[in-house]
């Protein structure tokens, strides 16, 4: 691809939608009504396995205020399936459970009724008054118990999708198995000089966005429904409720509001179904906003995992071969992403020999979301603990080992497709050139270094572009824009038309307003979407040289488009007088729009069914109170190789972001459970998410290897970072201790235990 | 439906009075526990008594005998104090510890006593300082010294129509110093998972004349470890006396396991952090 | 029992009904209107419902309404005057130190009540303070930096109007 050089691409103009953010006017899911609005609230199993004897819910009904009560009888059951968005297809069964349990109630927290009142302390107490009869059923709370022969089945019905591990038989809490496989293992093992193997574990995590899940809803007389909420995805959450409830999705429609983070968890759907249901009953409409701790019990955080891996490689550094048993929980419903994390776990290397198996174990935690290059951090922790070894056993420095094995163009990756242009190589090579690198460590502090491996995502996306008569221009898409995914799009409409970005208002639309769009998520918004504003203005571009041929009265084909600055049209003959003709600019062609035939809209719609996949190598300084077990991260840097960066502050951001997100996955968040299965830390206090003083700046490095699907070579940025850190800090750790912790969070009792200074308890 | 009262009484009189004749009424201070414990469900009170409009509770006053510190002045405030920093740095860092600079806004060190978690931090600090909590009733005023204050996790000495009015510290003697340390996972926003005070006191020649350890988050309530301050009287704090004061302490500790941490590290962890608090006090006494 | 407060907003005298439990929190987002204060979490942790009250910073969410009688509180949406965005809004724009943008109102009013009490914060000063203010999104990095410029931008233009 020739070098382009950019006019607004690669600047960091202010967001279109950052005043309203700043001075308090943005409206988040819950700042919303309606008149007549209704409060929802949903009561909550306190058991974490149970049967359902009875619902009683007349007390409730009878509470002053409120309008209605709905149970599990209300949501319908359905055996759908939904294929579609970033991270698979949805099992729209076990959704509409998860809405509401029908049967059985599958983790603390899971739904067995609603209740809709004219305030919020009426709706509160009628939720005590719903009298539910469980009968509680031992909870299966880890993957041994899970797989024990003896263990509780959660659902009667379950068996083990894909390959079974053989001699199973008969309901299983197993959900998924899969193999991926090259070469001969046993083979390459034996013929290696090293050996590493370890087993390894990482806590269930939550992707703790600040903003907790609300909707409003109305279900009008005449069947039509509204809904606002916070999504990951207008189109998705419509077309969840439209499945889960089964009415059309012409009837529904999704305004979606500005969202306070999501990280994959607000792809779901939690209160909207549910909001619908009672706003139909109530004839009112009615807004449902989760607790905090409702948002920690309640909605999907991701897998705990358990790993064993083995690495085989030579004294020169290559590695040979791999060895890989990953067991995931799902949570109370199949679908966990052990298979992304078998596909991702050696995708930054170029290994000969490998077996690597994915199960996927149902256990009674809430059902798993995605969480930010979901499956993946988990298994790249083992990789890349291992291949710290593997260059501790020979002697070697680790980028060196790194890079001795990096996948490049060409290579095979684990999963099957051959990359193309990719640039982890490039990314360890400024890993190495880094002034970190060789920067002198303090006596109580260690050194890592992690890669990272992201696929990111294709999938469909429209936009449409207007032009205005005075030469602006507005973009309207459909992906609610979590981080400055406006700005991007307008840079984009900029760039192909060579206007100023503050003369392009780019919008968020509902699913009456936008065309479909998948939803915000697998790093797709900027690439596909993008792709998407791109063709759009290019279409703009195309109608602007028929404007401006028919203003000259020549072919069409006899104007050019000049992208510029602004952006314009010039004639390639000069006119029969033998004049040169003064090109038409956009503004004055827009002017003229009226006169030579009517308004001008671009319109694209892509179907990306690839992206550029993206990796990351991040260095870590790790200073650890070898008394308390203590540790504090005293220095970190994100390289990645982010395509082509639109706007560097907000792919800078993306990579801090999720930097942040792995360093807390790696010292100190985890879900706490009881021996009943009850989780002890639903909160931000004791969940232990990083805080300010928790963190150093966090320094980036953009590596720019071009996407070819890309016109810019845009790759999506949004999921890698999250990858390499949790291994990052646990090889700091090694380095600062001296031992390898194989399991996360490294909180200081862990520490300790691993250090002898305490007894394991 | 609920139906909660909120009383804002200007005088100690009144609030007694209030507390007296409803047994379902809860003081009110910052409220960052009793809000917190209130939506949890985990106390349902029927009124809510705001102290923060009596003179006597809300104020610092310092002079020659020592200070007063009204029970619900905010965290803030006395952060703010430049004197008390200077006089009782430990105390002050306790106080500086609570929660966040929006937690430190509202939350009092009369609510961190009162709500006798065993995490509390100013607790411990209080304890190893000296103070004594003046305590109102119906029947007039007592003074208990700070450790004998809590009797258990979430319980005091107080009786429902009691009120803690201050806590009073005498005036640090001449090389006399305090510090509080404590180890939670993150570098702010947590509840210790143990906690130590300390305040030393050194002659001239810099042997330690007096001595008084506390911690916290090892047992159902702050202790003082008598064994932890004797161990240092008569030295010159060397290496061998600190990891007895440590040891003491730990031994001192009876500590559960919980989501916080295990009881084996909250015992080895406080022996470590009693011994930096008396380092610590010990530096800045040598100083005074 | 509905309760009046009578209380100066923003710098606007104004009167609201509550119950005796609801929080500052609740009758600022569903009483008056004023959403700009987001909820996180009621319970203290995450200081996305930062106000000033009587000047000090205070979780909005751990005030009862009642409590504002006769104080005055200051909410994001009055932090910038009708000419202009506060310093710190124009750096939190200009440094991208927003990206879902949830956390911000009340980071703006955190570090407001910061640079009240201490125009110039270290870096280190900077992220205790706002230790009490959770963000997801950004690693904290560009918010520090809109922060530590804010100061020195203010503190500069003190010198120059001197
Ligand atoms: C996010 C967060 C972080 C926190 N971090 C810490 C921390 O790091 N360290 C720590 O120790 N604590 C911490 N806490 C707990 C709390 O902030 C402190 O305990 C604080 O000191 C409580 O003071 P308050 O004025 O808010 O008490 P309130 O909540 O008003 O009262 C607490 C209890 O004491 C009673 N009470 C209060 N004042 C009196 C009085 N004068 N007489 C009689 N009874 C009274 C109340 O009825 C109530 O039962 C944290 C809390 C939160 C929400
Ligand atoms: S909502 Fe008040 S601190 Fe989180
Ligand atoms: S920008 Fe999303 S939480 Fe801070």
């Amino acid at each position: 691809m020739s070098a382009r050089t950019y006019r607004y691409i690669g600047t960091r103009p202010i967001r279109h939608d950052g005043l309203d953010k700043v001075t308090g006017r943005a409206n988040y899911g819950a700042d919303f009504t309606l008149p007549g609005l209704l409060q929802g609230v949903v009561v909550r199993s306190p058991h974490a396995h149970a049967r359902i004897v009875s619902i009683e819910t007349q007390a409730a009904e009878a509470v002053p205020g409120v309008k209605a009560v709905i149970t599990g009888k209300d949501i319908p059951e359905t055996s759908a399936r939904l294929a579609l968005g970033a991270e698979g297809a949805f099992d729209l069964h076990d959704i509409g459970d998860n809405l509401m349990a029908h049967g059985k109630a599958l983790y603390e927290g899971h739904a067995v009724a609603a209740v809709a009142a004219t305030s919020i302390d009426a709706a509160r107490e009628a939720a005590k008054l719903v009298r539910v009869v469980y009968e509680p059923l031992e909870p299966v709370m880890s993957i041994e118990r899970a797989i024990a022969p003896d263990a509780p089945i959660l659902h009667a019905d379950m068996v083990t999708k894909g390959r079974p591990l053989p001699g199973t038989t008969g309901p299983t809490n197993i959900a998924g198995r899969m193999e991926l496989k090259r070469g001969d293992v046993d083979q390459a093992f034996a013929g290696a000089d090293v050996v590493v193997e370890r087993e390894f574990r990482t806590s269930t995590v939550h992707q703790g966005y600040i903003e907790p899940h609300a909707c409003v809803a109305r279900s009008g007389e005449d069947g039509q429904i509204l809904v606002w909420c916070s999504t990951q995805g207008g189109f998705i959450a419509r077309d969840f409720c439209a499945l889960i409830l089964g009415i059309d999705a012409a009837r529904i429609k999704v305004i979606p509001s500005e969202i306070g983070g999501g990280f994959g968890g607000k792809i779901p759907v939690y209160l909207e179904p549910v909001a619908i249901v009672l706003s139909h009953k109530a004839g009112r409409p009615v807004k449902m906003v989760m607790s905090r701790s409702e948002v920690f019990r309640a909605s999907g955080p991701t897998s705990g995992t358990r790993i064993r891996m083995k690495l085989g490689a030579k004294r020169d550094g290559t590695i040979v071969a791999a060895q890989a048993s990953l067991w995931y929980e799902a949570g109370a419903y199949r679908g966990s992403p052990s298979g992304a994390g078998a596909m991702c776990c050696l995708a930054s290397y170029a290994i000969p020999n490998f077996f690597v198996e994915a199960h996927d174990v149902v256990v009674n935690k809430p059902k798993v979301a995605a969480y930010r290059a979901p499956g993946s951090p988990m298994a790249t922790f083992a990789t890349e603990s291992l291949v710290d070894e593997v260059a501790r056993a020979i002697g070697m420095d680790p980028i060196e080992l790194r890079l001795k094995n990096a996948v490049a163009e060409g290579d095979h990756a684990p999963y099957g497709p051959v990359y193309g242009p990719i640039g982890l190589k490039q990314v360890l090579e400024a890993a190495r050139a880094h002034p970190h690198w060789s920067a002198p460590l303090g006596p109580s502090q260690g050194r890592g270094v992690a890669c990272g491996f992201w696929f990111n995502a294709g999938l469909s996306s429209s936009a449409t572009v207007t032009l205005n008569g005075d030469g602006s221009a507005g973009v309207v898409t459909g992906n609610p824009d979590i981080g400055g995914t406006r700005v991007a799009q307008a840079m984009m409409v900029a760039e192909e038309l060579g206007i100023p970005v503050e003369r392009v208002r780019p919008s968020v639309a509902d699913t009456d307003t936008a065309g479909y769009t998948d939803l915000t998520g697998g790093s797709r918004v900027c690439y596909a979407t993008g792709m998407a504003v791109i063709r759009a203005a290019q279409d703009i571009a195309e109608q602007l040289r028929s404007r401006a041929a028919t203003i000259w009265n020549v072919d069409r084909d006899r104007v050019a488009w000049e992208p510029g600055r602004p952006g314009r049209v010039i004639a390639l003959d000069e006119s029969p007088d033998g004049s040169v003709r003064p090109p038409l600019t956009i503004v004055e062609l827009a002017s003229k729009m009226a006169q030579t035939g009517g308004p001008i809209v671009g319109r694209a719609a892509v179907n990306a069914p690839m992206a550029g996949p993206g990796f990351a190598a991040h260095i870590c300084d790790l200073d650890v109170d070898k008394e308390t077990g203590r540790s504090t991260v005293a220095r970190y840097t994100a390289i990645q190789d982010v395509g082509k960066a639109v706007h560097p502050s907000f792919v800078e951001g993306q990579m801090q972001g999720g930097a942040a997100q792995g360093i807390g996955w790696a010292l100190n968040e985890e879900y706490i459970y009881d021996a009943d299965g009850v989780m002890e830390n639903a909160g931000f206090l004791d969940y232990r998410m990083p805080v300010a003083s928790d963190l150093p700046m966090i320094d980036t490095v953009l590596v720019e290897v071009a996407n070819p699907l890309h016109p810019y070579g845009v790759r999506g940025v949004g999921e890698v970072p999250i990858v390499p850190p949790l291994a990052a800090v646990a090889n700091a750790m090694r380095d600062a201790t001296g031992v390898r912790f194989t399991e996360l969070p490294l909180s200081p009792s862990r520490v300790l235990e691993g250090l002898g200074t305490i007894a394991k308890g | 439906m609920l139906s909660i009262r909120y009383e804002a009484p200007r005088s100690i009189a009144e609030a007694i009075h209030l507390l007296a004749s409803d047994p379902g009424a809860h003081v009110l201070a910052g409220g960052t526990d009793l809000l917190v414990q209130f939506r949890a469900g985990a106390k349902q009170p029927s009124a809510f008594i705001d102290v923060k409009r009596i003179p006597d509770l809300v104020g610092i006053s310092l002079d020659t005998n020592g200070l007063r510190l009204g029970a619900a002045t905010p965290a803030a405030a006395i952060c703010e104090h430049a004197e008390l920093g200077r006089l009782w740095p430990g105390l002050v860092e306790a106080v500086h510890l609570i929660g966040s600079a929006q937690i430190q806004g509202r939350g009092s060190v009369g609510g961190n006593l009162c709500n006798a978690s065993p995490a509390a931090d100013t607790t411990s600090a209080l304890i190893a300082d000296r103070a004594e909590c003046v305590i109102a009733g119906p029947g007039g005023e007592r003074v208990v010294p700070a450790e004998r204050f809590c009797t258990g996790p979430g319980t005091t000495i107080l009786r429902r129509d009691e009120l803690l009015v201050a806590v009073v510290l005498p005036r640090p003697p001449a090389r006399t110093a305090d510090a509080y340390f404590r180890l939670i996972p993150r570098s702010e926003m947590d509840i210790a998972v143990a906690g130590a005070g300390a305040s030393v006191t050194l002659d001239a020649s810099g042997t330690c004349t007096a001595a008084r350890v506390a911690v916290g988050a090892v047992a159902p309530t702050a202790l003082l470890v008598d064994a932890a301050g004797q161990a240092l009287i008569g030295t010159r704090l060397d290496e061998a006396t600190l990891s007895l004061a440590a040891a003491a302490a730990s031994a001192a500790a009876r500590p559960i396991s919980d989501k916080r941490g295990t009881a084996a590290y909250r015992r080895h962890v406080v022996g470590v952090l009693a011994k930096r608090a008396i380092v610590s006090a010990a530096a800045r006494a040598r100083e005074r | 029992m509905r309760i009046q407060v009578e209380t100066t907003l923003n710098g606007e005298p104004t009167t609201f009904l509550c119950e005796a439990h609801h929080s500052l929190l609740d009758v600022l987002r569903n009483g008056l209107g004023l959403t700009g204060t987001k909820e996180g979490c009621s319970t203290g942790d995450c200081g996305a419902c930062s106000v000033l009250m009587d000047g000090r910073l205070v979780p909005a969410c751990l005030v009862l309404a009642p409590e504002a009688q006769d104080r005055t509180v200051i909410t994001i949406e009055g932090i910038a005057t009708s000419e202009a965005l506060h310093p710190l809004q124009q750096k939190f724009l200009e440094h991208a130190a927003l990206q879902c943008g949830v956390c911000t109102p009340g980071f703006i009013v955190a570090a407001k009540a910061l640079l009240d009490a201490n125009p110039n914060p270290s870096e280190t000063e900077t992220r205790y303070w706002l230790a009490g203010n959770l963000c997801r999104c950004t690693g904290y990095d560009k918010i520090v930096r809109a922060v530590l410029d804010a100061a020195a931008e203010m503190s500069s233009g003190k010198a120059a109007a001197r």
